[in-house]
């Protein structure tokens, strides 16, 4: 008997599940398909890749291991059932040698050892298992119902229907054909002028035209960005407990800018791994590489900064197996993969590659103010250019003021402190004897930081502002522009050798390179106190008062710089034992919120001091100092313009040209802020982690690939860019068909293979693989083009199909893996939001830009449902109305109305959503606020464009939310309805406005002749429409 | 409507379509209303588990707790003045932690750079009941009922920082995105009550802002599919998001949309076949029945001035603990499958004294009082209580050891929860620590053993409550080990 008959499959079978669809039609046994899966489930736990957990020396996942002679037999003897072990152990009565061992848990149906026997008896065809190879073009099979294929790709589908004795459905109707390719394609349902054209276009191109404008739409984009961000964790939130926002909406903005713009997948993938290692790396392919960023961070007081920037790294790891590689490979970072034949040598060989990374945020800015930035520099550059012609003899003037200013350093002494232990902010001292302040960042505190100096004599103190790539901006301050402000600066003395004669240092002629004018702290700082809290000078940082602190912000795209201060003492230290000197920094100027990006700290800084007398700040930047290094002959034109630039500052004559260029200055955009990587100088030591823990580092391990995938390009260097290329080769087995059988996913409702998170060994065998593997190479040849790809989905016969499902063949296939029938599901959380939006005309269409706020409940925000207090200004104008994707994603508190409909946090990189049917969806749909508008907003517009009787409108608002037009039956009941609460809200003690406006004291205008009892019933009618199955869901 | 007319309409309204149309081609929206509705017509004493997938292959065995009350106390409650006695800590006093006991145990950056210096405990400890368990008298109301509990006292954990360790506490893994226990209860063995979500959770309303997050994942379903996720209720006017009906639709509006939406949406299931379209009509009949079971719920007007003088006066603050823990019995007496409360705030590193009290003033009379209500009312015998945290705290002090200001950093090596009901030997203490409370000296009971435990006493066997998900088998208790521990069964 042949027991993988579902043909003959009854209710029974419904309620134990549909799971042999695989092996349909199978007579001949396939090892990958049928037999791998068995071995992998029951047997590689013990006799599989991991060496450590192997018994009796016996592999199953390997040829050698399959058909050698091992002990007492051989496990398989390809037609000799009677002489292959494996069968005998699997079927022997004999409890103690029987497999697998009753204490794994793990039992064979007799299905599956039925599987096994004929496979052997039909002579054990091996191959190692499907993904691991790249794919190569098969020959699409010759089928009967040639008048049914549009395009190679249906021969498979028809194929596999024709052998299952199944016909294809027919094509649905034009209407439902548009709505299904605007949903899929924009995210967004067709308007009822959009169907109309398509349903009267009588072209034979018709479709291909729609397909054509549908994929050079700029809501294509968004549409499927929305799923590579899923992939790609992104979330505008840090995440854990204190979950701060961050800047990363530029990153958001790239993949749809991308995606609209078809980059290549491989490029598009080489990009976000390491798009700041391309050759003259551009803003965006800096960008690009915010992919690696979209990790959490833990600021909890407690943690560790470096056992959370390798969690960041396993969670950068997990999303490269998912999203790209297409390959569940966590479980590698304790213990060999039980599976797949992925080791933990393998995993840290990966993580090797992305181990040497500065955590960076770097500034970005618009197209717009990319141009402005141009016109700026340029202007400037004229100005100079100018300066340089009107005084031929400025050379001279250049020489003569570096012959001033090369002498004119004091010897400065750079002291490394005892690290201050009070505070919750974390200090550490790096090489060149600066320090760094990472993990929580209070917004008011002072920190002490306390020095020995066998100095004698000690004159000056000095602060030095330095940056760091680990900074905002880059730095040197904490604040969310890399700025900081220094309340007071203090210090107190005491002898080497008497410590406890403490004295209160007093300054005199402090000089710093720059001095802002007096100006009121932004509004970011507000502290809930009403003093007038200002920054200025460096007077400010020794006035002694609480509301005045030094600042370096001079303005948009130039603060982020180097900068010191320094501090003259009114009467020098001299004890020939030296002295104990503790500089006392206090950053009062930050906001009332510790919790949330409100500090204004100094970031990275050196203190020294000297011995000279009248030392002042040095008002060269280090980076000049560089340049005067180098001989004036053997510089740059570029080094030599960047030394005038400063050099013309300190000419008085040169005024008028200096305030034109500070006003230049005044128009700098401010742009915004990404999280990026940038490549540290010298690579980290990566090591083995014991079970994962950083806590217990093992051997070092250098950057490689795992020997079953393909092989690095040779002669690259070990970096991330390298990994890119290989990642992407044609070769690499799994990349390129994990997207495609994502695309197909995001189509028919599941993949080909349908964990589309993990084509490993432990995956579900593919249910057309070569309809895979053919798909996979097309899109390969044509230049990676993902358009393309969904071209020659969209226009198949089998995406065209009709989504009606007769109950034999739901009963028979209820997943449609067999594709004997179009897709029907409920849309994506985004797309059930954006849909109500667009039925009731209040969608905004705008495309990209910062997350915006649109309703949600205030109590969300604010403890104990969020750790602190949040900030959610909910919009007032058209961001109120913004696609969803647009909607700023806190990780710790999701927004309600998409959460309900299974919209992934950001955790973790998730490829597949769960699609759920619940109770709160319901009442969301019903209830939630931002659902009420759009019912009142399409009651208005049905009144106002949907014509002049009721049977007119109905027809027109039923369209607007499920394209079609209504059935008569349909029509009665809606009327029946309409008629219902119309009477109701007809009579004198109805108050229609509580139902039909947003705010009933301020209700809209109607059209004329329409009363607020219609505007009322309307509105509940359109909230009957907005919540049918059919609104929300892709027939 | 009654339930019985409501069924009886959606009865009629598949009968006609499936019963005789369809023959056994049932979709498996359809077979999951036929469930509904032979359950309706099931009495109320042997109504069993629905609504689950599983529910034909649950319980394993026969269960000993049909529901779960647990009582998360947030923040890490300090065993060292609760629960875990260590007099001879005195002469330990202000000296250094031995490294004999410390043993490497890794500490949060918050005391790693100062000392390690012993601070005793600052309770006194009472043997209680017949039992002679020893809790500390910032507990009096607890003493009460130490005959009824179960006293673990090695329970350890591997993480040392409030997320992840809470994450791994509910959900067997510090990594937020596996199901919680309570998913995986929703999941294998469904709903008790059809007007009632099967996992609801409580979060106490604190007087002052609270210091540790409650992460929308302490409840989530991870990857199982999301109508197994706790269903939160707010502890203020609104108990379930978007529940209220706007202004201006009445009842009956509401209900004459909700027939038309039904109606219409039955058309296109005889126009489209997808069985999907059955499921939403039924969500959204639940969701109309928890528009008015909710309510009722939470509408305490029908409790006696002695419950309320039971559960303390904090129990007539909508939102507090107390109220909370009278809102778990109401529920638990509607069969809902898992009751979680939050109690947030046992965070203190630092004066401990005063903080850890307030705490204990938050929530000792109403847990007693919910023991004690739950057992005169019948209900304990089938429902397990669990009490605890998600680590424990140090003995060393954090601050200067002597001072009121000091407090205790986290320890994740041993720390005392509680359970009682369902199946759990009361009046017994299990395991033991060293003689500083900072290794589990006998009995080690880790996360995933509570676990295991748990699931055995509601007839599951953990190993065999699985989801297959990226071709593994996920479990609660994870690929280690886990054990039921036996000893605490009755």
């Amino acid at each position: 008997m042949n027991v993988f008959q579902p043909l003959r499959l009854t209710c029974l079978a419904l309620a134990v599940g549909f799971t042999c669809l695989p092996c349909l039609a199978a007579d001949r046994i396939d090892f990958t398909r049928d037999i791998r899966p068995i071995l992998s489930d029951n047997c590689f736990q013990c006799h599989g890749p991991d060496v450590t957990k192997r018994k009796g020396d016996l592999r199953l996942d390997t040829r050698e291991g399959l058909f050698r002679k091992s002990g007492g037999g051989t496990p398989v003897v390809p037609g000799k059932l009677a002489d292959s072990e494996l069968h005998l152990r699997l079927t022997t009565d004999d409890e103690s040698l029987r497999m697998p061992p009753p204490k794994s848990g793990k039992t064979l149906t007799p299905q599956q050892i039925e599987l096994v026997r004929k496979w052997i008896e039909q002579g054990a065809d091996y191959s190692g298992h499907w993904a691991f190879t790249p794919p190569k073009r098969p020959v699409p099979p010759d089928v009967r119902s040639l008048a049914w294929v549009r395009n190679p790709l249906d021969r498979f589908v028809v194929d596999r229907l024709e052998k299952e004795g199944l016909q294809p459905a027919g094509e649905a109707d034009r209407v439902t054909l548009i709505r299904r390719l605007s949903l899929d394609l924009l995210g967004l349902p067709p308007t009822i002028a959009e169907v109309d054209a398509f349903v009267s276009d009588t072209s034979p191109y018709a479709y291909d035209n729609l397909v054509r404008r549908l994929l050079a739409s700029a809501h294509y984009g968004e549409r499927w960005g929305r799923l590579w961000l899923d992939a790609a964790r992104y979330a505008d939130s840090d995440g854990f407990e204190k979950d701060k926002s961050r800047s990363v909406w530029a990153y958001r903005d790239w993949v749809i800018d991308s995606l609209n713009k078809d980059l290549p997948y491989d490029q598009f993938l080489v990009e976000q791994l390491a798009g700041d290692l391309l050759p003259g790396a551009t803003q965006s392919q800096r960008v690009a590489t915010g992919f690696l960023r979209n990790s959490m961070i833990n600021e909890e007081g407690g943690v560790d900064p470096e056992q959370f920037r390798m969690e960041a790294m396993f969670d950068r790891m997990d999303a490269i197996g998912k999203s790209m590689l297409g390959l569940t490979i966590q479980c590698a970072q304790c213990h060999n993969h039980k599976y797949d034949p992925f080791t933990q040598e393998d995993y840290y060989k990966i993580f090797a590659f992305l181990n040497n990374d500065h955590e960076a945020s770097i500034a970005v800015y618009t197209a717009t103010e990319l141009q402005r930035r141009a016109d700026i520099f340029r202007q400037i550059a004229d100005l100079e250019q100018k300066l340089r012609h009107d005084h031929p003899d400025w050379k001279e003037k250049l020489a003569a003021w570096e012959n001033i200013v090369k002498g004119n350093q004091t010897a400065w002494e750079i002291v490394r402190p005892e690290l201050d232990a009070s505070g919750g902010q974390k200090h550490y001292v790096l090489e060149d004897g600066s320090i760094l302040a990472a993990g929580y960042a209070p917004t008011k505190h002072t920190t002490e930081f306390t020095i020995t100096t066998k100095s004698p004599k000690v004159a000056a103190l000095r602060l030095e502002l330095l940056n760091d790539p680990n900074l905002p901006l880059g730095g040197p301050g904490r604040s969310i522009d890399g700025l900081f402000a220094l309340t007071e600066f203090k210090a107190t003395a005491a002898p080497a050798d008497k410590p406890e004669q403490k004295t209160e240092l007093k300054f005199v002629n402090a000089t710093a390179d720059v001095n802002p004018a007096d100006a009121p702290l932004a509004p970011i700082f507000y502290d809930k106190t009403d003093k007038r809290r200002v920054t200025g000078p460096l007077e400010y940082a020794l006035d002694g008062k609480d509301e005045t602190a030094w600042s370096i912000d001079i303005g948009p795209g130039r603060s982020n710089v180097p900068r010191n201060a320094v501090f003259p003492l009114q009467t020098a230290l001299e004890n020939p034992a030296g002295w104990i000197i503790t500089y006392r920094l206090t950053q009062n100027h930050g906001g009332w919120n510790s919790d949330d990006n409100q500090n204004n700290n100094l970031g990275r800084f050196r203190l020294s001091l000297t011995s000279a007398d009248k030392a002042t700040a040095d008002t060269v930047p280090a980076a000049l100092r560089a340049i005067l290094a180098i001989p004036a002959d053997q510089r740059s034109v570029a080094q030599t313009n960047a030394l005038f630039s400063h050099f013309r500052t300190t000419v008085a004559e040169w005024q008028p040209t200096n305030e034109q260029v500070e006003a230049l200055w005044k128009q700098h955009p401010p742009g915004a802020s990404q999280l990026a990587l940038v490549a540290r100088d010298l690579p980290r030591d990566t090591r083995m982690l014991e079970r994962g823990d950083f806590l217990k580092p093992g051997r070092p391990i250098g950057a490689g690939v795992p020997a079953f995938l393909n092989p690095l390009p040779a002669g690259a260097p070990a970096n991330r860019l390298t990994f890119a290329r290989w990642l992407t080769s044609r070769e690499a087995p799994t990349v390129a068909r994990s997207m495609v059988n994502r695309v197909w996913q995001t189509y028919f409702g599941q993949g080909i293979v349908s964990t589309s998170e993990d084509l490993g060994s432990q995956s579900d065998a593919p249910s057309h693989p070569e309809l895979l593997d053919w798909l996979t190479v097309e899109l390969m040849d044509r230049g990676w083009s993902l358009k393309e790809l969904h071209r020659l989905i969209v226009t198949s016969a089998t995406y065209r199909q009709s989504s009606r499902v007769s109950p034999e063949l739901a009963a028979r296939d209820p997943q449609n893996r067999l594709l004997a029938r179009g897709p029907r599901f409920r849309v994506e959380a985004e797309i059930v939001r954006d849909s109500a939006l667009a039925a009731s005309g209040l969608l905004t269409d705008k495309v990209g830009g910062p997350s915006v706020f649109p309703p949600a409940p205030d109590f969300l925000f604010q403890p104990p449902a969020s750790y602190g207090p949040k900030t959610w200004k909910e919009e007032q104008g058209e961001n109120r109305y913004r696609r969803a994707l647009y909607t700023f994603r806190f990780r710790s508190v999701p927004y309600p109305a998409l959460q309900a409909f299974d919209a992934p946090n950001g955790d973790y990189s998730c490829v597949r959503r769960t699609r759920s049917n619940t109770p709160l969806q319901a009442l969301t749909g019903l209830n939630e606020p931002l659902f009420m508008e759009c019912a009142r907003a399409l009651a208005q517009r049905t009144l106002r464009e949907g014509g002049d009787n009721d049977a007119d409108r109905i027809a027109f608002a039923f369209r607007a939310c499920v394209s079609r037009a209504p059935s008569e039956r349909e029509r009665q009941i809606l009327l029946g309805l309409l008629q219902k609460e119309a009477a109701r809200f007809g009579t004198p003690e109805a108050k229609p406005w509580e139902l039909a406006a947003n705010d009933p004291a301020n209700p809209p205008a109607l059209p004329a002749g329409a009363t607020p009892a219609q505007a009322a019933a309307w509105t509940a009618l359109s909230r009957v429409l907005l919540n049918l199955d059919e609104a929300i869901s892709k027939e | 409507m009654s339930e019985s007319e409501e069924f009886e309409t959606l009865r009629m309204r598949l009968s006609r379509r499936m019963f005789l149309g369809r023959g056994c081609g049932l979709p498996l929206g359809a077979t999951a209303l036929a469930g509904l509705l032979a359950r309706s017509r099931a009495s109320l004493a042997d109504r069993g588990p629905a609504g689950s997938p599983l529910a034909p292959l649950l319980p394993h065995f026969p269960a000993t707790a049909r529901r779960v009350i647990f009582l998360t106390q947030s923040g890490g409650p300090s065993q060292l003045e609760l629960f875990d006695e260590k007099p001879g800590l005195e002469t330990w006093a202000g000296q250094e932690l031995p490294d004999s006991v410390r043993q490497g145990q890794r500490l949060t950056t918050m005391t790693a750079s100062q000392k390690q210096l012993i601070m005793p405990s600052r309770t006194k400890f009472e043997r209680c009941g017949q039992s002679g368990a020893t809790i500390g008298e910032w507990l009096p109301h607890m003493k009460r009922v130490a005959d009824d509990l179960c006293f673990i006292k090695s329970m350890y954990t591997d993480q040392i920082n409030h997320g992840p360790a809470m994450t791994q506490f509910l959900t067997g893994n510090q990594i937020p995105g596996r199901p919680t226990a309570g998913s995986w209860v929703s999941y294998g063995l469904g709903s008790e009550n059809r007007d009632l979500p099967d996992y609801l959770v409580l979060i106490s309303k604190m007087q002052r802002p609270s210091d540790q997050p409650l992460y929308d994942h302490y409840w989530g379903s991870g990857f199982l599919p999301s109508r197994y996720q706790g269903v939160k209720l707010r502890n203020a006017r609104e108990p379930v998001l978007y529940l209220r009906d706007p202004e201006g639709l009445s009842r009956e509006l509401r209900r004459g949309m909700l027939d038309g939406l039904a109606e219409l949406n039955d058309l296109r299931y005889e126009e489209s076949g997808d069985p999907e379209i059955l499921t939403r009509v039924r969500q959204y009949e639940m969701a109309f029945r928890m528009q008015t079971s909710v309510p009722e719920l939470i509408d305490l007007r029908d409790e006696t001035e002695a419950t309320f003088e039971l559960y303390g006066p904090d129990s007539r603050r909508p939102g507090s603990y107390a109220a909370n823990c009278i809102l778990a019995r109401r529920l638990a007496e509607r069969g809902v499958r898992f009751i979680q409360l939050f109690h947030p705030d046992w965070d203190h590193h630092s004066r401990l004294t005063s903080w850890c009290t307030a705490r204990c003033r938050d929530t000792d009379q109403a847990t007693s009082a919910l023991i004690t209500d739950l057992k005169r009312r019948g209900l304990l015998d089938d429902t397990l209580v669990i009490w605890g945290g998600e680590f424990g705290r140090g003995v060393a002090g954090q601050g200067n050891w002597d001072s009121p200001e000091a407090g205790r950093d986290h320890h994740p090596r041993c720390y005392t929860i509680w359970m009682a009901g369902g199946g759990i030997r009361p009046g017994m203490t299990y395991g033991a620590t060293d003689d500083f409370s900072y290794n589990v000296a006998e009995g080690a009971m880790h996360v995933r053993d509570l676990h295991a435990t748990v699931l055995h006493l509601l007839g599951i066997d953990h190993e065999r409550l699985s989801y297959r998900l990226q071709g593994l088998d996920f479990r609660l208790t994870g690929v280690e080990p886990a054990q039921v521990v036996s000893q605490i069964l009755s």
